[in-house]
């Protein structure tokens, strides 16, 4: 029942005291603010500029603290495995994110649009608004919101951009393989493939949302279809941002020597996120591009 | 289950907390955010209940008294807001900041850093929400479940509440994050899953349900922002959306939303009644079972509140039997409590006296939950009062009355000091009597067709509402009492034993009262 030997002498790590997070708070704040007096259309600029910043100095003095404690070998396999449990369902709320817009998505495509088009029993905006819209996808809805547009062909930039990421996919891996195996030169050179490849999705992808919107007349405002497709290759593509700026920052300490064969979580979360952006892309190529 | 080790010495390195300005601002230890957590929710719980005795003010009579039909709505949405978001939710991620790591027996919650920014987000998103009230064309007035297109009428406050529910979120994830990975890797050696205390069990599985569903209530708000600013037509028919999406993806968040709420009161009330009954809890495995199937079932259960929009027959049929599917965990757990309390040695201390009438009213509004699940009875009941008396049923001598519980159950382990444990009887026994002339006359009200959130009402409903009014101000006031014991208790009082209460079991009994700064710096074995 009861017991008095002590199981393990190991301590875990428990920073003592820091001012990281409430920076943060006060950065997501000022970026809020901000953002919200742009949308009312009362100025919001600068608190919009000063939320961004403020973040940027938070996210760098607390990763910096981090880092610092890792390279000093502050942490044990247990505080490992702690982060490795929060950047596992990290990814996971992450994944819960974009569900909400694939929902969207298909509730839109097997359920709203058939219905507006009369299908169903109770077809009645059907019969009395729009009697003459016929469901197809793609469609911006019977009143034509928008305008007339051309939907995003799958051949072509998206399936480019599909290699991109896939091929990405595979530099990190052989970087991480090198790394394993203690080739330093090797992991520099796929992290800054990888990266390159990220960087180079997202520059494509601009280049295809400039030629919908000027060419193909396929806008935020293209109804159900444009709506989808935005917020889905959006929130992506900020992703994907993100993801490459994370392995960025692994480049650079890379670079300057972090990270040992057995020693490197920094590096694995970023590509598991970076993993999570590509299958997250592969599920939008077949539903948002191709089907 | 009978996590028990006798005191370890607490290493010498057990500092005291820094005697700083900063300290609750930089704070990384577990007890200190909890307590910033509970304090918070205390305070939010009476600007949420100042705005329930606002709503109950004019509903004390019929016709327009007090106050405008805007303004009464907006009370409606803020107080649902205020309640949910920054009361009942905050009080719980505090018990679990302050009882998780020791009950488990581990030094802190395994991510101290992020566990500071998980609290200090929800001041910042409270102040930009209850800001609303004083911006031009005050505050949202559609209701808190947001639905369009009424919602995207708001003025001005409109992105303030998008972006408030952002901040929460992001609280709450990573709030979340942290107890699981807590759970999952700072558990004391030998203590095995089914060893865990209910409390860290049910928040454990509560955890999973709001990683879960609050990224898609971000989904749901973001897509919100854009019809209303950027021309999308996810919610606009004419663009080929459905306003009846945002209500399936918002339920979709919605109803393990309203687990998320209660969980973590069914694990509360797990650990107080064996206490007081001085039995083991009856039945722990089923109860942790039961917990994950209620946690299953509540992803497949959310068109129960959309029953009246007009779904297929087919989709209401299946909602019906899942939503009752529900009532068999429940009952379970239910009827553990019950057969805990059979035969046990029994006294009555105010935790086990709110855990009891938590029981009690819990189960009415279980049952009135079992009324609401059926489709056809629905189609009468839907948005009358009677939905309103069901889910105050329980949600305030559910939820609420489970976090008083827990207060009163841990109180003396948190401050070292006793309360009046006379005083804290008659504030359950006034509770108990004034929450239920508040809510149970509004069951006839609904029954007899009195639609939910609005400020005027025909004449043949005066009585009950002017009853249901005098409960509200006489439970509204009694709270008070609440926070006389509790701030009375954290500056003084009798020094409280180690144990506490007698019967009580657990890792969290074997430290001192109040438990050193840091606690479990060095883990117990359990066996």
């Amino acid at each position: 029942m009861a017991n008095t030997q002590h199981a393990t002498t190991q301590h875990y790590y428990v920073p003592s005291s820091t001012i990281w997070p409430f920076i943060g708070s006060v950065g997501l704040a000022l970026l809020v603010l901000g953002i919200i007096r742009m949308l009312n259309q009362q100025g919001g600029t600068i608190l919009l500029f000063m939320g961004i910043a403020t973040l940027i100095y938070m996210l760098y003095g607390w990763f910096g603290e981090v880092i610092r404690e890792s390279e000093s070998r502050t942490y044990t396999r247990w505080e490992d495995r702690s982060f490795r449990i929060g950047m596992s369902w990290f990814i996971f709320s992450e994944v819960m994110f974009f569900a909400a817009f694939f929902g969207a998505l298909f509730y839109a495509r097997h359920l709203s649009v058939p219905w507006l088009g009369g299908a169903g029993e109770e077809a009645n905006t059907h019969e009395w608004l729009w009697n003459s819209f016929s469901a197809v996808w793609p469609t911006n809805g019977p009143a034509n919101v928008g305008g007339s547009f051309e939907a995003m062909p799958a051949w072509g930039l998206p399936t480019l951009n599909t290699i991109i990421l896939l091929t990405s996919g595979v530099t990190v891996t052989w970087a991480h393989h090198s790394l394993k195996i203690g080739n330093r030169q090797n992991l520099i050179y796929g992290l800054a493939m990888t990266v390159a490849l990220g960087f180079l999705f997202v520059g494509l992808q601009m280049i295809e949302y400039s030629h919908a919107y000027h060419e193909m007349n396929l806008t935020l405002k293209s109804g159900i279809y444009g709506s989808t497709f935005y917020l889905l290759t959006g929130f992506h593509g900020m992703h994907v941002t993100l993801g490459a700026i994370m392995l960025t920052v692994i480049l650079v300490r890379s670079m300057k020597g972090h990270f040992t064969a057995s020693n490197h979580f920094g590096f694995e979360a970023a590509a598991w996120y970076w993993h999570f952006v590509d299958v997250v892309w592969l599920i939008l190529f077949v539903f948002v591009y191709w089907l | 289950m009978n996590a028990q080790a006798v005191h370890v010495d607490h290493d010498d390195h057990d500092h005291g907390p820094p005697n700083s300005g900063m300290r609750w601002i930089t704070t990384t230890n577990h007890k200190d955010i909890g307590t910033l957590y509970l304090l918070f929710s205390l305070l939010m719980f009476f600007v949420g209940g100042l705005m329930a005795l606002i709503i109950r003010a004019e509903l004390f009579k019929p016709g327009l008294q007090l106050v405008n039909p805007d303004f009464f709505n907006q009370m409606t949405t803020m107080h649902a807001l205020v309640m949910i978001f920054l009361a009942v939710m905050p009080a719980f991620v505090g018990l679990a900041n302050w009882m998780i790591p020791i009950m488990i027996g581990a030094p802190d919650m395994a991510l101290p850093r992020m566990n500071n920014w998980s609290f200090w987000i929800l001041p910042f998103a409270s102040v930009i929400l209850i800001s609303t009230l004083f911006v031009n064309g005050g505050a949202p007035a559609g209701g808190w479940t947001m639905y369009p297109p009424l919602v995207l009428q708001t003025g001005a406050s409109f992105p303030m509440l998008i972006f408030a529910v952002h901040l929460l979120g992001i609280s709450s994830i990573m709030g979340s994050i942290n107890i699981i990975a807590t759970i999952m890797n700072m558990r004391a050696p030998g203590m095995t899953y089914m060893k865990m205390p209910l409390f860290v069990w049910t928040w454990f599985i509560t955890a999973y349900l709001l990683i879960a569903t609050m990224p898609v209530l971000a989904g749901a708000v973001t897509m919100l922002l854009t019809d209303k600013y950027f021309g999308t037509s996810f919610f606009s028919a004419a663009g080929g959306g459905d306003p009846v999406m945002f209500q399936h993806i918002f339920w979709f968040f919605g109803h393990p939303e309203v687990y998320i709420l209660i969980l973590p009161a069914f694990g509360i009330v797990s650990q107080i009644i064996p206490t007081f009954a001085r039995k083991p809890l009856f039945g722990y495995s089923s109860m942790v079972y039961a917990t994950a199937s209620i946690a299953f079932l509540s992803f497949i259960v959310w068109a129960h509140h959309m029953f009246t929009v007009g779904l297929a027959v087919e989709a209401e049929l299946f909602f019906m039997f899942a939503t009752m599917l529900i009532a068999v965990p429940t009952g379970v757990k239910v009827f553990n409590w019950v057969a805990t309390m059979w035969k046990g040695s029994m006294t009555f201390e105010t935790p086990m006296l709110f855990a009891i009438g938590f029981v009690v009213m819990f189960t009415i509004g279980g049952f009135s939950g079992v009324m609401l699940a059926m489709t056809p009875v629905d189609f009468q009941y839907h948005d009358t009062y009677f939905v309103v008396a069901h889910f105050h049923y329980v949600l305030v001598p559910g939820a609420v009355f489970a976090i008083m519980a827990a207060v009163y159950y841990w109180l003396p382990k948190w401050t070292g000091h006793m309360y009046n444990d006379k005083l804290g009887r008659i504030h359950f026994w006034i509770s108990a009597v004034f929450v239920n002339i508040l809510f149970f006359p509004q069951h006839f009200l609904g029954l007899a067709g009195m639609p939910r959130r609005i400020p005027d009402y025909s004449v043949q409903f005066a009585d009950f509402n002017m009853i249901s009014s005098i409960g509200a101000f006489g439970f509204g006031f009694s709270q008070l009492l609440f926070a006389y014991i509790v701030i009375s208790t954290i500056r003084k009082g009798k020094q409280a034993t180690d144990i506490v209460w007698e019967g009580a079991k657990g890792l969290e009994w074997t430290l001192s009262s109040p438990p050193p700064y840091h606690s479990f710096s060095v883990q117990p074995v359990i066996k």
